[in-house]
């Protein structure tokens, strides 16, 4: 009882004194959500180990880390690693592998969603919209290792496409064991897989565009070649722009799943990128702070990308993530 | 005057069909290009290994019907306990993924709670900033999970952008309905459950999808979590018949035969695995297109 009383006074001298400490206030947030608070242990308990305990984690790029020391134990060495990662002699191979791959995905794999929305845009006849709609989504449900187990299927020296181009007296060859055909075989597979899925974003943004426009223009006279460029493509340069950004966010972060599954010895020289060499270095071979201050460099690296790029975006049209 | 209009007029309606004609055709190779190599993998699975191997280009049905590919792979141990273990991490993590996002994104979600935005804001950065795979595999290591199956559940038991969305889902539930429910005298752990999850069910439909989704799909975290084979969820039973071409176990014979089924088991396989999920999907792609889409409208 006197409890109660004694925290009820705190309350009301607090909103009394207008300026309530710090600790009145916690106080009288703990009394009124008491069970937040116990909701809200797991999801903090979550978020600082496997969240922030990685990114202390990180620390172990400026030391020489052993698991044997542990994290605090372990020896500052600096910016040793960086510097070792900056004349590695496999450094300009993993970033100019990386920037080819995400070049190539902004060129081919970029547009491919944006071109399908469109045409199934104009599609007139809605049952024959669904249908391509339903099948260009399915390749996204199929899984990463299935994926490349079809691919590595049908390029093999016995597989279909072998066949098929032996016809026009091509040699048949393992085509991912081709160093220059990796990239392509990659970035197609890429676009085979999420174009339809990518596009559904585009779609929507398709059908947000007033139709009053579209009748405005066909009573001037405008036909649908016109109103797609003067109506469809401006309504849709905002989604794209965000895309966009998004994209470039991304250059340095080519995923290490799909290229761990395809790649072998003979295709590192244009295979090997920097996620895949972090895991290399450091889950394979065991250089613990090596490989984790290349994958800082690679995260500040694509930070200041995504900061920039949106900058620059907000300053040009003021379209931006944030 | 009015004739050039009306010339106009046929000139553009006769645009307009040329455009629609080469429309549909041009859709009609889009999908073809998505469905032959799938039928292909359909097709051999059923097919004669010799036979495959003499078709030129993309197979359009089975040749030399056999099941003999099918009871190879249902004879493979592996593949049993891979199915079963990946069945036990979506069951199991995906209810964990919701139970704490649906936690989460009620806490944050509460404008009177005092640390709301802190918390807002402590799980926002850690959607820009990670320590990378290896500051995280060695957290794992920290916490003893590794060589567990929780070492693929319990560190991806939240994702931060599903988080968001189920976040939205709840700012948009007016407030009023958890006030009244205060005032009856229910508990914040009552109102989530009770009052909160019937009228986010639709998001939380979605989320079950992707987050189920993302279980069948992952390999990479068992692959470096996991040592016991007995442990392995179907994907890395996949990688090892299907990537690093392990048919062995699962042939009986000698010489080039085995060679030859082991790729026709390898199409089977892919056939197993995958199903199930393809099958789902036509159902329920209504609600992964919603997912995108709020996605879309928070990202």
């Amino acid at each position: 009882m006197e409890n109660i009383a004694k925290k009820k006074s705190v309350a009301t001298t607090g909103r009394n004194n207008h300026k309530q400490t710090f600790l009145t206030r916690l106080k009288k947030d703990f009394n009124k959500n008491k069970g937040l608070y116990l909701l809200a242990l797991p999801v903090l308990a979550y978020y600082l180990i496997f969240k922030y305990g990685p990114m202390f984690g990180v620390s172990i790029a400026f030391k020489d880390f052993t698991p044997g020391k542990g994290f605090i134990e372990s020896n500052w060495v600096g910016l040793k690693h960086f510097k070792a990662f900056f004349t590695d002699y496999y450094f300009t191979r993993v970033i100019k592998n990386t920037l080819i791959i995400s070049l190539g995905n902004l060129l081919f794999s970029f547009p491919a969603p944006i071109m399908l929305a469109l045409l199934v845009n104009e599609l007139k006849n809605r049952k024959y919209s669904r249908l391509v709609q339903t099948i260009t989504y399915l390749p996204h449900f199929i899984s990463t290792v299935v994926l490349c187990s079809m691919i590595i299927q049908l390029t093999m020296k016995e597989g279909a496409i072998n066949q098929m181009i032996s016809v026009f007296g091509f040699q048949p060859v393992t085509m991912l064991n081709q160093p220059k055909l990796f990239v392509p075989i990659y970035i197609i597979s890429n676009i085979w897989q999420n174009t339809g899925w990518n596009s559904i974003i585009y779609l929507a943004a398709l059908t947000a565009i007033d139709p009053e426009l579209y009748t405005a223009a066909k009573i001037d006279g405008a036909n649908r070649f016109r109103q797609l460029i003067h109506i469809t493509l401006p309504g849709l340069l905002p989604t794209v722009i965000i895309m966009f950004i998004l994209q470039i966010g991304k250059m340095f972060n080519v995923g290490h799943e799909k290229i761990l599954l395809l790649y072998n010895e003979l295709t590192y020289e244009t295979a090997e990128v920097i996620s895949t060499y972090v895991y290399k270095k450091g889950l394979l071979q065991f250089n613990w702070s090596y490989s984790a201050a290349v994958g800082l460099f690679n995260s500040i690296v694509s930070f200041a990308l995504v900061y920039t790029t949106n900058r620059i975006s907000k300053a040009t049209n003021d379209t931006s993530l944030w | 005057m009015r004739a050039r209009a009306m010339n106009n007029k046929i000139k553009d309606s006769a645009f307009e069909r040329i455009f629609d004609v080469v429309n549909v055709i041009l859709l009609i190779v889009v999908m073809l290009a998505i469905l032959l190599p799938v039928l292909h993998i359909l097709f051999a699975s059923f097919s004669d290994p010799v036979e495959v191997m003499r078709e030129k280009g993309f197979l359009l049905r089975p040749i030399g019907f056999t099941l003999d590919s099918y009871k190879s792979v249902a004879k493979n141990p592996n593949i049993i306990s891979g199915y079963t273990n990946t069945l036990f991490i979506v069951a199991v993590g995906t209810v964990l993924n919701i139970f704490l996002t649906l936690l989460a994104a009620y806490v944050i979600s509460r404008k009177d709670f005092m640390w709301a935005t802190f918390i807002t804001i402590l799980i926002i950065i850690t959607m820009y900033f990670d320590g990378g795979i290896i500051p995280f595999y060695l957290t794992v290591k920290t916490v003893k999970l590794d060589g567990s199956i929780w070492a693929l559940i319990i560190p991806s038991a939240i994702n931060t952008f599903n988080l968001i969305i189920m976040r939205t889902a709840m700012v948009c539930v007016p407030e009023s309905m958890s006030e009244s429910a205060k005032i009856d005298g229910a508990g914040h752990f009552r109102i989530l459950f009770s009052i909160m999850v019937p009228l986010v069910k639709s998001t939380i439909a979605v989320l079950t999808l992707y987050y189920a989704v993302s279980h069948w799909n992952s390999w990479f975290n068992a692959m470096i979590f996991l040592r016991d084979r007995k442990l392995y969820p179907l994907q890395l039973i996949l990688r090892e018949i299907l990537i690093q071409g392990d048919t062995t176990m699962m042939t009986a014979g000698s010489g080039e035969d085995i060679a030859l089924i082991g790729e026709t088991i390898k199409y089977a396989t892919i056939v197993v695995a995958t199903v199930p999920v393809l099958c789902v999907y036509p159902f329920l792609q209504r609600y992964f297109v919603k997912g995108v889409l709020i996605g879309a409208v928070k990202g």
